[in-house]
């Protein structure tokens, strides 16, 4: 018997603009979709704050605002996993340089925490070699009663 | 006193209270908005007992909590006291895992917080 939880109940592909704001066009249809596809609220936060800050920091960190670069996603969703893939044209980073916002000396910082975020809320990440693409995933939580 | 777009301020006993106009605090230039408001709070009305209450939103990035980092430093500055209340439970666990539950007073209902003003 094939594995239905292989094949995406829905899937999008979109290339979007260097430019804040521009992860409206796939939060917004994203978390329709989950949704409608019976995700609890709990998972659909995480899912929308680890998707946030994944393209905000495509946009802002690795493209640099810069209109000439576009940050690619690409969302599936299926019965019981969500994936969410970010590639931006930067020069990639090294995530495991990122500071430790949770030490107290840097716990007053208003910045840096996105990463963090983005591992604690999913089930998953992965960033490739470079560091300017960064896979995202959510196993569903089993539904409650 | 300022016009606020994104928060309702009203006053009980001496606390300001503030509720969110925005249920979803995410996109950059609301944020920056926000901020400029919480922070006119303190330095232009020099409020000193503020009570943030976020029963409305439903959501906030990590840009949104650079703002609320930098209020509650600008609150202390000026000897002031600033408490947050009825955070919706997965935004409570990005202020317990980013390990700013220590930095903020948090309370889980209004009345409780200004009680402890």
């Amino acid at each position: 018997m094939a594995d239905q939880s292989a094949t995406p109940a829905w899937r999008i592909s979109v290339d979007l603009p260097s430019e804040r704001g521009a992860s409206r066009r796939v939060t917004d249809d994203l978390l329709e979709q989950l949704g409608l596809h019976g995700w609890s609220p709990s998972d659909i936060f995480a899912i929308h704050l680890a998707a946030e800050e994944a393209i905000v920091n495509a946009i802002v960190h690795g493209n640099r605002l810069d209109p000439r670069r576009t940050v690619h996603v690409e969302c599936e969703i299926s019965a019981d996993k969500a994936r969410i893939e970010v590639t931006d044209e930067g020069e990639g980073f090294d995530p495991g340089a990122v500071p430790d916002c949770t030490q107290d000396d840097r716990l007053e910082c208003p910045s840096g925490r996105g990463v963090m975020l983005m591992r604690s809320f999913m089930t998953r990440i992965e960033y490739n070699a470079k560091g300017n693409a960064v896979l995202l995933e959510k196993v569903r939580h089993p539904a409650e009663g | 006193m300022a016009t606020h777009r994104r928060i309702d301020v009203s006053k009980t006993n001496d606390v300001t209270v503030v509720k969110f106009v925005d249920k979803k605090i995410l996109d950059e230039a609301g944020i920056q908005e926000l901020g400029a408001e919480l922070f006119s709070l303190v330095e232009q009305d020099n409020r000193r007992s503020i009570l943030l209450n976020f029963e409305n939103v439903d959501f906030l990035s990590s840009a949104a909590l650079g703002k609320l980092i930098t209020l509650d430093r600008k609150v202390k500055q000026a000897q002031g006291r600033l408490k947050m209340s009825n955070i919706r439970p997965e935004i409570l666990e990005v202020f317990q895992v980013t390990k700013l539950n220590k930095v903020f007073d948090i309370r889980a209902e209004e009345a409780e917080a200004l009680s402890a003003f």
